[in-house]
Protein backbone atom coordinates (compact mmCIF):
# COMPACT_ATOMS: atom_id res chain seq x y z
CA UNK A 1 0.00 0.00 0.00
CA UNK A 2 1.18 3.49 -0.89
CA UNK A 3 2.34 5.27 2.28
CA UNK A 4 1.75 9.04 2.65
CA UNK A 5 4.98 10.89 3.33
CA UNK A 6 5.52 12.89 6.52
CA UNK A 7 6.31 16.61 6.23
CA UNK A 8 10.07 16.11 6.62
CA UNK A 9 10.16 13.27 4.07
CA UNK A 10 8.90 15.43 1.18
CA UNK A 11 11.74 16.60 -1.11
CA UNK A 12 12.47 20.34 -0.84
CA UNK A 13 10.28 22.47 -3.08
CA UNK A 14 7.53 19.80 -3.16
CA UNK A 15 9.18 18.29 -6.22
CA UNK A 16 8.42 14.73 -7.29
CA UNK A 17 11.73 12.92 -7.36
CA UNK A 18 10.65 9.55 -8.72
CA UNK A 19 9.45 9.00 -12.28
CA UNK A 20 6.06 7.41 -12.92
CA UNK A 21 4.72 8.27 -9.48
CA UNK A 22 1.26 9.06 -10.87
CA UNK A 23 0.85 5.27 -11.17
CA UNK A 24 0.47 5.32 -7.40
CA UNK A 25 -2.50 7.68 -7.53
CA UNK A 26 -5.98 6.70 -8.57
CA UNK A 27 -6.32 9.66 -10.91
CA UNK A 28 -9.53 8.29 -12.41
CA UNK A 29 -11.42 8.94 -9.18
CA UNK A 30 -12.89 12.25 -10.35
CA UNK A 31 -14.35 10.88 -13.61
CA UNK A 32 -17.95 12.05 -14.23
CA UNK A 33 -18.49 10.35 -17.61
CA UNK A 34 -17.31 6.87 -18.54
CA UNK A 35 -16.45 5.85 -22.13
CA UNK A 36 -18.47 2.65 -22.66
CA UNK A 37 -17.08 0.54 -25.52
CA UNK A 38 -19.34 -1.15 -28.02
CA UNK A 39 -17.14 -4.08 -29.11
CA UNK A 40 -19.39 -4.82 -32.09
CA UNK A 41 -18.77 -1.37 -33.60
CA UNK A 42 -15.08 -1.23 -32.65
CA UNK A 43 -12.76 -2.09 -35.57
CA UNK A 44 -9.58 -1.92 -33.46
CA UNK A 45 -8.26 0.94 -35.59
CA UNK A 46 -6.52 2.24 -32.43
CA UNK A 47 -7.30 5.89 -33.17
CA UNK A 48 -8.64 6.22 -29.60
CA UNK A 49 -5.27 4.99 -28.30
CA UNK A 50 -3.45 7.65 -30.35
CA UNK A 51 -5.64 10.44 -28.97
CA UNK A 52 -5.96 9.37 -25.31
CA UNK A 53 -3.99 12.06 -23.38
CA UNK A 54 -3.58 9.80 -20.37
CA UNK A 55 -2.38 6.51 -21.85
CA UNK A 56 -5.50 4.87 -20.39
CA UNK A 57 -6.25 2.64 -23.38
CA UNK A 58 -4.32 -0.65 -23.29
CA UNK A 59 -3.59 -2.11 -26.73
CA UNK A 60 -1.43 -4.62 -28.55
CA UNK A 61 -0.66 -4.66 -32.28
CA UNK A 62 -4.11 -5.97 -33.22
CA UNK A 63 -6.50 -5.09 -30.49
CA UNK A 64 -7.87 -2.44 -28.19
CA UNK A 65 -8.72 -3.67 -24.68
CA UNK A 66 -11.09 -2.21 -22.10
CA UNK A 67 -10.17 1.31 -20.89
CA UNK A 68 -8.13 1.45 -17.68
CA UNK A 69 -10.60 3.15 -15.33
CA UNK A 70 -7.99 3.54 -12.59
CA UNK A 71 -6.60 6.45 -14.64
CA UNK A 72 -9.27 7.42 -17.23
CA UNK A 73 -10.60 10.88 -16.26
CA UNK A 74 -13.56 10.73 -18.64
CA UNK A 75 -12.45 13.58 -20.90
CA UNK A 76 -14.35 12.05 -23.81
CA UNK A 77 -11.71 12.68 -26.49
CA UNK A 78 -11.77 8.98 -27.47
CA UNK A 79 -15.54 9.12 -28.04
CA UNK A 80 -15.24 12.27 -30.18
CA UNK A 81 -12.37 10.87 -32.27
CA UNK A 82 -13.77 7.35 -32.81
CA UNK A 83 -14.73 7.17 -36.54
CA UNK A 84 -17.09 4.22 -35.86
CA UNK A 85 -19.15 5.63 -32.97
CA UNK A 86 -17.98 2.73 -30.84
CA UNK A 87 -17.66 4.77 -27.63
CA UNK A 88 -20.51 6.34 -25.70
CA UNK A 89 -19.97 8.68 -22.74
CA UNK A 90 -22.28 7.50 -19.95
CA UNK A 91 -22.62 9.35 -16.60
CA UNK A 92 -20.75 7.44 -13.87
CA UNK A 93 -23.74 7.88 -11.58
CA UNK A 94 -26.00 5.95 -13.95
CA UNK A 95 -23.51 3.09 -14.06
CA UNK A 96 -23.07 3.11 -10.27
CA UNK A 97 -26.86 3.10 -9.73
CA UNK A 98 -27.26 0.21 -12.16
CA UNK A 99 -24.55 -1.71 -10.32
CA UNK A 100 -26.48 -1.23 -7.06
CA UNK A 101 -29.73 -2.67 -8.49
CA UNK B 1 41.07 42.83 -1.40
CA UNK B 2 40.84 46.44 -2.52
CA UNK B 3 37.95 48.87 -2.52
CA UNK B 4 37.32 52.19 -4.18
CA UNK B 5 34.86 54.93 -3.36
CA UNK B 6 32.96 56.29 -6.33
CA UNK B 7 29.91 58.48 -6.80
CA UNK B 8 26.99 56.33 -7.90
CA UNK B 9 23.21 56.38 -7.89
CA UNK B 10 21.42 53.49 -6.18
CA UNK B 11 20.59 52.01 -9.57
CA UNK B 12 24.22 52.30 -10.70
CA UNK B 13 25.43 50.66 -7.48
CA UNK B 14 22.95 47.80 -7.92
CA UNK B 15 23.94 47.37 -11.58
CA UNK B 16 27.58 47.27 -10.50
CA UNK B 17 26.79 44.49 -7.99
CA UNK B 18 24.92 42.60 -10.72
CA UNK B 19 27.94 42.92 -13.04
CA UNK B 20 30.31 41.68 -10.35
CA UNK B 21 28.08 38.76 -9.34
CA UNK B 22 27.78 37.89 -13.06
CA UNK B 23 24.35 36.21 -12.92
CA UNK B 24 23.63 33.47 -15.46
CA UNK B 25 20.19 34.85 -16.37
CA UNK B 26 18.38 38.17 -15.94
CA UNK B 27 14.74 38.21 -17.13
CA UNK B 28 13.26 41.69 -16.95
CA UNK B 29 10.58 44.09 -18.07
CA UNK B 30 11.18 47.83 -17.69
CA UNK B 31 9.23 49.98 -15.23
CA UNK B 32 10.12 53.23 -13.46
CA UNK B 33 12.18 53.64 -11.33
CA UNK B 34 13.80 50.27 -12.16
CA UNK B 35 14.18 50.94 -15.91
CA UNK B 36 17.45 52.80 -15.48
CA UNK B 37 18.95 49.96 -13.43
CA UNK B 38 18.35 47.42 -16.16
CA UNK B 39 19.49 49.99 -18.74
CA UNK B 40 22.87 50.17 -17.02
CA UNK B 41 23.01 46.40 -16.79
CA UNK B 42 21.99 45.95 -20.45
CA UNK B 43 25.09 47.97 -21.37
CA UNK B 44 27.27 45.49 -19.50
CA UNK B 45 25.55 42.65 -21.37
CA UNK B 46 25.93 44.41 -24.74
CA UNK B 47 29.60 45.15 -24.06
CA UNK B 48 30.29 41.53 -23.17
CA UNK B 49 31.36 42.46 -19.62
CA UNK B 50 29.11 39.73 -18.17
CA UNK B 51 28.08 36.23 -19.23
CA UNK B 52 24.43 36.91 -18.36
CA UNK B 53 21.66 35.86 -20.72
CA UNK B 54 19.32 38.83 -20.60
CA UNK B 55 15.77 37.79 -21.45
CA UNK B 56 13.50 40.66 -22.52
CA UNK B 57 10.04 39.38 -21.60
CA UNK B 58 6.57 40.80 -22.26
CA UNK B 59 5.68 41.58 -18.64
CA UNK B 60 6.65 41.04 -15.02
CA UNK B 61 4.56 37.88 -14.63
CA UNK B 62 6.65 36.38 -17.45
CA UNK B 63 9.85 37.82 -16.01
CA UNK B 64 9.35 35.83 -12.82
CA UNK B 65 8.21 32.78 -14.81
CA UNK B 66 11.44 32.88 -16.82
CA UNK B 67 13.42 33.25 -13.59
CA UNK B 68 11.62 30.24 -12.11
CA UNK B 69 12.41 28.10 -15.14
CA UNK B 70 16.05 29.17 -15.26
CA UNK B 71 16.52 28.79 -11.49
CA UNK B 72 14.96 25.31 -11.53
CA UNK B 73 17.41 24.40 -14.29
CA UNK B 74 20.19 25.46 -11.92
CA UNK B 75 21.06 28.96 -13.15
CA UNK B 76 21.85 31.89 -10.85
CA UNK B 77 19.10 34.37 -11.75
CA UNK B 78 17.91 37.88 -11.03
CA UNK B 79 15.06 40.16 -11.97
CA UNK B 80 14.05 43.64 -10.91
CA UNK B 81 10.81 45.57 -10.84
CA UNK B 82 8.81 48.24 -9.03
CA UNK B 83 5.27 49.15 -7.93
CA UNK B 84 2.67 47.83 -10.39
CA UNK B 85 5.29 45.49 -11.89
CA UNK B 86 5.66 43.78 -8.52
CA UNK B 87 1.87 43.53 -8.31
CA UNK B 88 1.78 41.83 -11.70
CA UNK B 89 4.52 39.42 -10.58
CA UNK B 90 2.88 38.31 -7.33
CA UNK B 91 1.33 35.01 -8.47
CA UNK B 92 4.73 33.73 -9.53
CA UNK B 93 6.46 34.95 -6.36
CA UNK B 94 4.54 32.30 -4.41
CA UNK B 95 5.55 29.67 -6.95
CA UNK B 96 9.23 30.63 -6.68
CA UNK B 97 9.24 30.34 -2.88
CA UNK B 98 7.09 27.18 -2.86
CA UNK B 99 9.53 25.54 -5.28
CA UNK B 100 12.39 26.78 -3.07
CA UNK B 101 14.28 28.49 -5.88
CA UNK B 102 17.12 30.88 -4.92
CA UNK B 103 16.08 33.80 -7.15
CA UNK B 104 17.05 37.41 -6.42
CA UNK B 105 14.53 40.21 -7.04
CA UNK B 106 15.35 43.90 -6.76
CA UNK B 107 12.30 45.96 -5.79
CA UNK B 108 12.94 49.65 -6.45
CA UNK B 109 10.09 50.67 -4.19
CA UNK B 110 7.26 52.56 -5.90
CA UNK B 111 3.68 53.41 -4.95
CA UNK B 112 0.74 51.47 -6.37
CA UNK B 113 -2.00 53.00 -8.53
CA UNK B 114 -4.61 54.62 -8.36
CA UNK B 115 -3.87 57.48 -8.51
CA UNK B 116 -0.84 56.68 -10.59
CA UNK B 117 2.48 57.54 -8.99
CA UNK B 118 5.96 56.54 -10.01
CA UNK B 119 7.40 57.75 -6.71
CA UNK B 120 8.40 55.92 -3.57
CA UNK B 121 6.45 54.15 -0.92
CA UNK B 122 6.56 50.57 0.35
CA UNK B 123 3.09 49.48 -0.83
CA UNK B 124 4.61 47.31 -3.57
CA UNK B 125 6.89 45.48 -1.18
CA UNK B 126 3.97 44.85 1.18
CA UNK B 127 2.37 42.77 -1.60
CA UNK B 128 5.32 40.41 -1.21
CA UNK B 129 5.38 40.20 2.58
CA UNK B 130 3.34 36.95 2.79
CA UNK B 131 4.85 35.39 -0.34
CA UNK B 132 7.54 33.34 1.40
CA UNK B 133 10.41 35.49 0.11
CA UNK B 134 13.22 36.73 2.31
CA UNK B 135 13.09 40.54 2.24
CA UNK B 136 15.88 43.02 2.95
CA UNK B 137 15.47 46.80 3.06
CA UNK B 138 18.29 49.18 2.12
CA UNK B 139 18.71 52.67 3.54
CA UNK B 140 21.02 53.99 0.81
CA UNK B 141 22.98 53.03 -2.30
CA UNK B 142 25.76 51.49 -0.20
CA UNK B 143 23.33 49.17 1.57
CA UNK B 144 21.60 48.30 -1.70
CA UNK B 145 25.00 47.27 -3.09
CA UNK B 146 25.86 45.24 0.03
CA UNK B 147 22.41 43.65 0.37
CA UNK B 148 22.49 42.54 -3.25
CA UNK B 149 25.85 40.81 -2.85
CA UNK B 150 24.68 39.10 0.35
CA UNK B 151 21.30 38.15 -1.13
CA UNK B 152 22.84 35.63 -3.54
CA UNK B 153 24.48 33.77 -0.71
CA UNK B 154 21.45 33.98 1.57
CA UNK B 155 19.17 32.67 -1.19
CA UNK B 156 21.40 29.72 -2.03
CA UNK B 157 22.04 28.72 1.59
CA UNK B 158 18.38 29.00 2.56
CA UNK B 159 16.96 27.79 -0.76
CA UNK B 160 14.48 30.65 -0.60
CA UNK B 161 14.24 33.59 -3.00
CA UNK B 162 15.29 37.04 -1.75
CA UNK B 163 13.95 40.53 -2.39
CA UNK B 164 16.32 43.48 -2.06
CA UNK B 165 14.34 46.69 -1.56
CA UNK B 166 15.56 50.23 -2.02
CA UNK B 167 13.51 53.40 -2.27
CA UNK B 168 12.56 54.58 -5.74
CA UNK B 169 14.18 57.90 -6.79
CA UNK B 170 15.30 58.74 -3.23
CA UNK B 171 17.91 55.97 -3.38
CA UNK B 172 17.67 54.76 -6.98
CA UNK B 173 18.38 58.12 -8.65
CA UNK B 174 20.38 60.05 -6.02
CA UNK B 175 24.15 60.15 -6.27
CA UNK B 176 26.11 59.14 -3.17
CA UNK B 177 29.59 57.97 -2.39
CA UNK B 178 29.60 54.17 -2.57
CA UNK B 179 32.46 51.91 -1.59
CA UNK B 180 32.84 49.25 -4.25
CA UNK B 181 34.79 45.98 -3.84
CA UNK B 182 37.06 44.67 -6.54
CA UNK B 183 35.42 42.03 -8.76
CA UNK B 184 37.54 39.22 -7.37
CA UNK B 185 36.28 39.78 -3.79
CA UNK B 186 32.63 39.72 -4.83
CA UNK B 187 33.02 36.62 -6.99
CA UNK B 188 34.88 34.80 -4.27
CA UNK B 189 32.22 35.77 -1.72
CA UNK B 190 29.24 34.56 -3.77
CA UNK B 191 31.14 31.52 -5.06
CA UNK B 192 30.88 29.91 -8.50
CA UNK B 193 27.55 29.20 -10.16
CA UNK B 194 26.70 25.68 -11.33
CA UNK B 195 23.66 23.46 -11.46
CA UNK B 196 24.69 21.36 -8.46
CA UNK B 197 24.35 24.32 -6.08
CA UNK B 198 20.68 23.32 -5.82
CA UNK B 199 19.33 19.91 -4.74
CA UNK B 200 17.18 19.04 -7.76
CA UNK B 201 18.41 20.84 -10.91
CA UNK B 202 16.11 20.23 -13.86
CA UNK B 203 19.08 19.98 -16.21
CA UNK B 204 20.49 17.03 -14.28
CA UNK B 205 19.06 14.55 -16.80
CA UNK B 206 20.41 11.55 -14.92
CA UNK B 207 18.02 12.39 -12.04
CA UNK B 208 14.75 13.58 -13.61
CA UNK B 209 12.25 15.34 -11.32
CA UNK B 210 8.87 17.05 -11.62
CA UNK B 211 8.56 20.67 -10.51
CA UNK B 212 5.15 22.21 -9.90
CA UNK B 213 3.06 19.06 -9.42
CA UNK B 214 -0.39 19.15 -7.80
CA UNK B 215 -0.75 18.55 -4.08
CA UNK B 216 -4.18 17.36 -2.99
CA UNK B 217 -5.52 18.02 0.52
CA UNK B 218 -3.58 14.92 1.72
CA UNK B 219 -0.23 16.59 0.92
CA UNK B 220 -0.56 20.37 0.69
CA UNK B 221 -0.36 21.02 4.45
CA UNK B 222 2.83 18.93 4.80
CA UNK B 223 4.47 20.80 1.89
CA UNK B 224 3.61 24.15 3.46
CA UNK B 225 4.66 23.06 6.95
CA UNK B 226 8.08 22.10 5.60
CA UNK B 227 8.31 25.57 4.02
CA UNK B 228 7.22 27.10 7.35
CA UNK B 229 9.86 25.21 9.35
CA UNK B 230 12.62 25.99 6.85
CA UNK B 231 11.66 29.66 6.76
CA UNK B 232 12.27 29.83 10.52
CA UNK B 233 15.83 28.62 9.82
CA UNK B 234 16.41 31.69 7.65
CA UNK B 235 17.26 33.82 10.72
CA UNK B 236 20.39 31.77 11.41
CA UNK B 237 21.35 31.67 7.74
CA UNK B 238 21.05 35.46 7.37
CA UNK B 239 23.11 35.95 10.53
CA UNK B 240 25.75 33.57 9.18
CA UNK B 241 25.97 35.47 5.87
CA UNK B 242 26.06 38.83 7.72
CA UNK B 243 29.03 37.47 9.71
CA UNK B 244 30.82 36.23 6.60
CA UNK B 245 30.19 39.59 4.98
CA UNK B 246 31.67 41.41 7.95
CA UNK B 247 34.91 39.48 7.45
CA UNK B 248 35.32 40.87 3.90
CA UNK B 249 33.84 44.33 4.39
CA UNK B 250 34.45 45.20 8.03
CA UNK B 251 30.82 46.29 8.03
CA UNK B 252 28.63 44.87 10.81
CA UNK B 253 25.01 44.24 9.81
CA UNK B 254 22.18 42.98 12.03
CA UNK B 255 18.49 42.24 11.45
CA UNK B 256 17.71 45.62 13.00
CA UNK B 257 19.84 48.71 13.48
CA UNK B 258 19.49 50.60 16.75
CA UNK B 259 20.30 54.27 17.21
CA UNK B 260 20.47 55.72 20.74
CA UNK B 261 18.03 53.13 22.08
CA UNK B 262 20.15 52.23 25.10
CA UNK B 263 18.28 54.56 27.51
CA UNK B 264 15.47 55.63 25.16
CA UNK B 265 11.96 55.96 26.55
CA UNK B 266 10.39 56.63 23.19
CA UNK B 267 11.49 54.80 20.06
CA UNK B 268 10.70 55.44 16.39
CA UNK B 269 10.84 52.53 13.89
CA UNK B 270 11.19 52.85 10.12
CA UNK B 271 12.57 51.07 7.06
CA UNK B 272 14.51 52.25 4.02
CA UNK B 273 15.81 55.71 3.18
CA UNK B 274 13.82 57.56 5.87
CA UNK B 275 16.07 56.23 8.64
CA UNK B 276 18.59 59.05 8.14
CA UNK B 277 15.84 61.61 8.65
CA UNK B 278 14.63 59.69 11.70
CA UNK B 279 18.13 59.83 13.19
CA UNK B 280 18.19 63.59 12.53
CA UNK B 281 14.93 63.91 14.47
CA UNK B 282 16.44 61.87 17.31
CA UNK B 283 19.52 64.14 17.37
CA UNK B 284 17.35 67.27 17.54
CA UNK B 285 15.22 65.87 20.38
CA UNK B 286 18.26 64.54 22.26
CA UNK B 287 19.75 68.07 22.11
CA UNK B 288 16.56 69.19 23.90
CA UNK B 289 17.17 66.55 26.56
CA UNK B 290 14.48 64.14 25.43
CA UNK B 291 15.24 60.42 25.72
CA UNK B 292 14.42 59.13 22.25
CA UNK B 293 15.91 56.52 19.95
CA UNK B 294 15.39 54.94 16.54
CA UNK B 295 15.29 51.45 15.06
CA UNK B 296 15.65 50.49 11.42
CA UNK B 297 14.34 47.18 10.14
CA UNK B 298 16.87 45.68 7.72
CA UNK B 299 15.55 42.10 7.58
CA UNK B 300 11.82 42.54 6.98
CA UNK B 301 10.99 38.90 6.14
CA UNK B 302 11.31 36.76 8.13
CA UNK B 303 10.44 39.49 10.62
CA UNK B 304 13.01 39.88 13.44
CA UNK B 305 10.37 39.26 16.12
CA UNK B 306 12.69 38.30 18.98
CA UNK B 307 15.38 40.92 18.31
CA UNK B 308 12.79 43.67 18.03
CA UNK B 309 10.94 42.54 21.16
CA UNK B 310 14.24 42.67 23.03
CA UNK B 311 15.11 46.13 21.67
CA UNK B 312 11.68 47.48 22.64
CA UNK B 313 11.45 45.80 26.04
CA UNK B 314 12.15 49.00 27.99
CA UNK B 315 10.38 51.48 25.74
CA UNK B 316 7.50 53.50 27.19
CA UNK B 317 6.16 54.52 23.79
CA UNK B 318 6.81 53.39 20.23
CA UNK B 319 6.19 55.36 17.04
CA UNK B 320 5.86 52.94 14.14
CA UNK B 321 6.50 54.76 10.86
CA UNK B 322 4.79 53.04 7.94
CA UNK B 323 5.50 54.01 4.33
CA UNK B 324 2.35 52.11 3.23
CA UNK B 325 -1.25 51.81 4.35
CA UNK B 326 -3.09 48.50 4.65
CA UNK B 327 -6.62 49.98 4.43
CA UNK B 328 -7.85 47.33 6.84
CA UNK B 329 -9.13 49.28 9.82
CA UNK B 330 -6.08 48.27 11.87
CA UNK B 331 -2.99 50.10 10.70
CA UNK B 332 0.02 50.00 8.42
CA UNK B 333 1.80 46.71 7.76
CA UNK B 334 4.89 47.51 9.85
CA UNK B 335 2.65 48.60 12.75
CA UNK B 336 1.02 45.17 12.86
CA UNK B 337 4.36 43.41 12.67
CA UNK B 338 5.72 45.48 15.55
CA UNK B 339 2.58 44.93 17.66
CA UNK B 340 2.93 41.19 17.13
CA UNK B 341 6.61 41.26 18.06
CA UNK B 342 5.72 43.00 21.32
CA UNK B 343 3.60 39.97 22.30
CA UNK B 344 6.92 38.21 22.91
CA UNK B 345 7.53 40.54 25.84
CA UNK B 346 4.29 39.68 27.60
CA UNK B 347 4.42 37.23 30.44
CA UNK B 348 0.93 35.99 29.70
CA UNK B 349 0.16 34.60 26.30
CA UNK B 350 -3.22 36.12 25.59
CA UNK B 351 -3.17 35.27 21.91
CA UNK B 352 -1.64 32.30 20.21
CA UNK B 353 -1.71 31.45 16.51
CA UNK B 354 -2.80 28.16 14.89
CA UNK B 355 -2.69 27.38 11.18
CA UNK B 356 -5.19 24.90 9.74
CA UNK B 357 -7.09 23.81 6.65
CA UNK B 358 -4.42 24.58 4.05
CA UNK B 359 -5.00 23.41 0.48
CA UNK B 360 -8.45 22.03 1.33
CA UNK B 361 -7.58 19.89 4.34
CA UNK B 362 -10.67 19.24 6.41
CA UNK B 363 -10.71 20.53 9.98
CA UNK B 364 -12.34 18.57 12.79
CA UNK B 365 -13.78 19.49 16.17
CA UNK B 366 -10.99 17.55 17.96
CA UNK B 367 -8.34 19.77 16.36
CA UNK B 368 -10.07 22.98 17.43
CA UNK B 369 -10.38 21.49 20.95
CA UNK B 370 -6.59 20.97 20.87
CA UNK B 371 -6.24 24.70 20.17
CA UNK B 372 -8.38 25.52 23.23
CA UNK B 373 -6.30 23.14 25.37
CA UNK B 374 -3.06 24.67 24.17
CA UNK B 375 -4.04 28.32 24.86
CA UNK B 376 -5.33 27.36 28.28
CA UNK B 377 -2.08 25.53 29.18
CA UNK B 378 -0.07 28.47 27.87
CA UNK B 379 -2.13 30.91 29.92
CA UNK B 380 -1.72 28.79 33.08
CA UNK B 381 2.02 28.50 32.49
CA UNK B 382 1.87 24.67 32.24
CA UNK B 383 3.36 24.91 28.74
CA UNK B 384 5.65 27.43 27.09
CA UNK B 385 6.11 28.59 23.52
CA UNK B 386 9.07 29.37 21.28
CA UNK B 387 7.00 30.93 18.54
CA UNK B 388 3.68 32.69 18.34
CA UNK B 389 2.49 30.30 15.64
CA UNK B 390 2.05 26.56 15.21
CA UNK B 391 0.23 24.16 12.89
CA UNK B 392 -2.84 22.23 14.05
CA UNK B 393 -2.63 19.47 11.46
CA UNK B 394 0.63 17.98 10.26
CA UNK B 395 1.59 14.40 9.49
CA UNK B 396 4.72 13.91 11.60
Amino acid sequence: MYQLKKWFEIPIGSIVSEAGSSMMNNTGSWRMLRPVLNTEKCTNCLICWIFCPDDSIPVNREQRFETDFQYCKGCGICAVECPYDALEMVPEMEIKLKELE
Amino acid sequence: MSTKVIALTGNQAAAEAMRQINFDVAAVYPISPQTELMGFFAEYVANGEVDTDMVAVEGEHSAMAACIGAAAAGARVITASAGPGIAYMVENLYIASGMRLPIVLIDVNRALSAPLSIHCDHGDSMLTRDSGWISLFSENAQEAYHNLIMSVKIAEKAMFPVIVNYDGYIVSHSIENVEIFDDETVREFVGPSGIHRIPYPLLDVSKPVTYGATAQPDYYTECKYQQHVDFLKVYDIVREVFNEFESISGKRYDFIEEYMTEDAEYIGISMGSSFGTLKDAVNTLRAQGRKVGAIKIRLYRPFPVKELAQALSKAKGIAVLDRADSFDGIGGPLFKDVCTAILHNQNRSLVHNFIYGLGGREIHEEEFIKAFDRVERLEKGVETRDNLVEYLQVRA
